[in-house]
């Protein structure tokens, strides 16, 4: 019976951070079409405090602030699920290709990524950023490219668990090829861990956007984005106003719901598949 | 001993459990484990529970202690141990009876051991934890258990780790673990399954010993009847979560009255169902003079044989001997050190990746585990009809129709084509290795202990059907195994095999009835059988060659 409760309660909390989710996707989607006002467009003074014209009041420059922290979700959520996306792509592609395909490549594979693992992410970004300028594009590869040398490591290592079974060992003994074992043996088996990695990772990257966005590096204005919108508001709080706490709790409740959606899925799917 | 005056008398109650049933919550519903379960265990008695996997034997083991694992449950029924119901304590006064009262010897030992700490350490632990007596009391005592189990000085292997330690050895520190609060009852789940045979005589040899005359009451679980009748004053025999028999040792292996058990009982009488293949003799496997290395360490020394078509080879030998070493080196998946090895006319490449996908189809191997030979996301037919697709191009109508004909063979519904893997039991799942095996148009098929994860009864059936199919498909088997009974019935040779050398060659009837190599009837003396004195009589020879 208690176990009951529990479950319940549970389920209560993944719906409530699956409705977060979808509601960030909708806003993401329909971002001109929801939002009241334009995304740059000034429309009042500064730091207005909530009104029925301003729900969440206006930014330190006079900009609606609800209608900028829908476009926000659109730009810090679009950037994040891209970049995460490339990081995994690339990660977990090399991380199996290692396993598979034998050492030398395990050795080679496995050294570069050692070597772009060994400066500081905040560094490398800082210096690419500066080199290439700041554009989405770059931001994305940057992020995408470090972010995936780590999923390198948690995606071999994983690979590296499923390759010691047997199963495997019988598909190499039929002649398989390195695609096959990758697409039809490793991969359905890895599904679990490598989704619990990616909630995790999204979460990373999110926050690490926002970094960027803080120090000035990330998205450029006019651009709507939740971590400059933090640091934009920043000085509000010394007079008590709570504008820059918004885009803040935006940040945090995309955060935590991915996490708590993650976890539910990894606790169902990933205990069901040990217990059969 | 703090509580000599508190034992029971012998044959005083000591254990209760009445029309206990306990549930598993399996998905959203629960599902009957155990049901309606009632015995007694007296004071100095040693019961055995015998069962196949999933016959809820150890489920009703432990919940005999007032535990069930987690997702399981007591739905109704009591336990009772002395005055006290166990159903109803709270944890905190179980943990107390726990490892000090009441103690427990798990399956697998080298599981159970925290490998970070010194085996002393861990021996004495339950003893300090329930305050039974002081450390000086207690290394004596373990010292004395130790000496009582055949094991060396506890000054010697106290001190050493977990993993410095052989699993016979092993198994038995964790025995004297379990007796460390001389308790009054002994939970043994399972304690030699891990082991060999030969190590396996040890343990139970020494479980007996320190048993007998403690005044201890065990509760013995076990798949093997055999086994437990060389320990057992009573037997349990449950099938499918109830207790189907109950009885004196002697009258249930005598004389059983319900028909599991006198399945049981009868299934370790092996028929002789031989390939009669006489007349022409064509050589199929040739292996020449092949030693097998892992790095400096040579496990396989230069074994030479020949395997002719249609005819059985098995290798025996117990782990360490190099027999799977051997079966791998065959199979290209390690390359041997030197020597060759023929299939047909041609030589084999020493790595299966230089293979052409004929010799690959032709050789195919069985693992001994089927629970990770079959990738658990694939269905049946995805298993068994990738082969087709993958060496004949087999596609649709036409690969799903010869998957079913291929479970037919195998002696399965082929309605399970759709079914996953998962859903299987394990020796469902091992024949869908074997129709894996059969879909490639094998000529040679090497098993590799491919019945030593099933209870015995699946066991027997699956040696059967590997007969059949030879008779039909004109197989060549190589079988790699440690149970010389699983064999009399399939080889037509065997070869012995120990610390990576051939000891002893020779057709299965001259190896079994008359062999004078020293070592193969040691093997052969240590398979369990059936009789009360099996185990008197297997130590009294030992005794004699020692002295002799």
């Amino acid at each position: 019976m208690l176990m009951k409760g529990s479950f319940q309660h549970l389920s209560l909390r993944v719906y409530g951070a699956a409705a977060i989710v979808l509601c960030v996707i909708v806003l993401a989607l329909f971002a001109p079409l929801i939002a009241p006002y334009g995304e740059s467009q000034i429309v009042s003074g500064m730091w207005e405090s909530p009104s029925r014209d301003y729900l969440l009041g206006t930014d330190s420059l006079g900009r609606d602030m609800l209608s900028r922290i829908i476009y926000g979700a659109r730009n810090t959520g679009g950037i994040a699920v891209m970049a995460t996306l490339l990081a995994f792509v690339f990660g977990v592609s090399s991380g199996f290709l290692s396993v598979v395909a034998g050492r030398v490549v395990d050795n080679i594979v496995g050294r570069i990524f050692d070597i772009v693992l060994s400066a500081p992410t905040l560094i490398v970004a800082l210096f690419s950023l500066t080199m290439f300028g700041t554009g989405t594009l770059v931001l994305i590869l940057v992020i995408g490219i470090t972010e995936g040398a780590r999923i390198y490591r948690v995606a071999r290592a994983t690979a590296i668990d499923i390759d010691v079974k047997d199963f495997v060992l019988v598909a190499r003994l039929r002649g398989e090829s390195v695609r096959y074992l990758i697409l039809k043996e490793l991969l359905p088996n890895a599904f679990v861990p490598l989704m619990a990695e990616f909630g995790l990772r999204f979460c990373f990257v999110l926050l690490f956007i926002s970094t960027l966005s803080f120090l000035g590096l990330g998205l450029q204005p006019p651009t709507a984005d939740w971590g400059s919108m933090v640091r934009d508001n920043a000085d509000a709080i010394g007079f008590g106003i709570f504008t820059p706490l918004v885009p803040a709790a935006a940040i945090a409740a995309l955060t935590i719901s991915i996490n708590v959606i993650m976890d539910w899925f990894v606790s169902n799917y990933g205990v069901a598949r040990n217990e059969a | 001993m703090r509580r000599d005056g508190n034992r029971l008398p012998a044959g005083a109650p000591l254990l209760k459990v009445e029309n206990l049933v306990i549930t598993g919550r399996q998905g959203d519903v629960d599902k009957e484990i155990v049901s309606n379960a009632t015995f007694r265990l007296a004071a100095g008695e040693v019961l055995g529970l015998i069962g196949e996997s999933g016959a809820g034997k150890s489920t009703l083991g432990l919940a005999s202690a007032g535990y069930t694992k987690n997702g399981c449950r007591i739905a109704s029924g009591t336990v009772h141990y002395r005055d006290r119901a166990l159903d109803m304590l709270p944890a905190r006064q179980l943990q107390a009876l726990y490892g000090d009262r009441i103690s427990y010897v798990a399956q697998s030992a080298q599981a159970s051991f925290n490998p970070a700490h010194r085996l002393l350490e861990q021996v004495i632990e339950p003893a300090l934890a329930h305050g039974v007596c002081r450390r000086a009391e207690a290394i004596t005592r373990a010292g004395q258990l130790f000496r009582d189990l055949g094991l060396p000085d506890i000054g010697l292997l106290g001190r050493r780790y977990p993993h410095e330690v052989s699993g016979g050895q092993l198994q038995r520190v964790m025995i004297a673990m379990a007796l460390i609060c001389d308790p009054d009852i002994v939970i043994f789940d399972e304690p030699t399954t891990a082991l060999d045979m030969t190590t396996q005589i040890d343990v139970i040899a020494a479980i007996r010993q320190v048993i007998r005359g403690s005044g201890m009451a065990a509760l013995y679980i076990s798949h093997d009847l055999a086994l437990v009748t060389q320990l057992a004053d009573r037997v349990l025999v449950m099938r499918n979560g109830r207790i189907v028999e109950e009885g004196a040792v002697a009258d249930v292996i005598l004389a059983p009255t319900h028909a599991y058990t006198r399945m049981l009982v009868a299934a370790r009488v092996h028929k002789k169902i031989r390939s009669d293949a006489t007349g022409t003799v064509e050589t199929g496997l040739a292996v020449r003079n092949v030693a097998v290395s892992y790095g400096n360490h040579r496990v396989v020394e230069d074994v030479s044989f020949n395997l002719p078509k249609g005819r059985t080879m098995a290798i025996i030998g117990e782990s360490g001997s190099g027999k799977s070493s051997l079966a791998r080196a065959i199979a290209g998946i390690v390359a041997p050190a030197h020597g060759k090895i023929r299939f047909g006319a041609t030589d084999l490449a020493p790595r299966f990746q230089r293979r052409t996908p004929e010799q690959l189809r032709s050789i195919q191997m069985i693992f001994q585990s089927p629970d990770v030979s079959l990738n658990p996301k694939h269905s049946v037919g995805d298993v068994i009809g990738r082969p087709l697709e993958f060496y004949k191009g087999q596609k649709g109508a036409e690969r799903d129709g010869n998957v079913r004909r291929l479970l037919e063979m195998i002696e399965l519904d082929p309605s399970m084509i759709d079914r996953k893997v998962n859903d299987l039991s394990g020796g469902q799942k091992q024949r869908v290795c074997i129709a894996r095996a059969l879909a490639a148009e094998p000529e040679l098929i090497i098993c590799d202990e491919i019945t030593s994860a099933l209870d015995p009864l699946v066991a027997e059936g699956m040696i059967a059907l590997l007969t059949d199919l030879q008779k039909r498909l004109a197989l060549s088997y190589l079988f790699i195994t440690h149970d010389f009974s699983s064999v009399e019935g399939l080889a037509d040779e065997v070869i012995v095999m120990k610390g990576g050398t051939v000891v002893e060659t020779g057709a299965t009837e001259d190896v079994f009835n008359s062999s004078r190599d020293p070592y193969t009837r040691t093997l052969l003396s240590a398979v369990p059988r059936m009789e009360l004195d099996w185990l008197d009589r297997v130590l009294k020879t030992r005794q004699l060659a020692q002295a002799g």
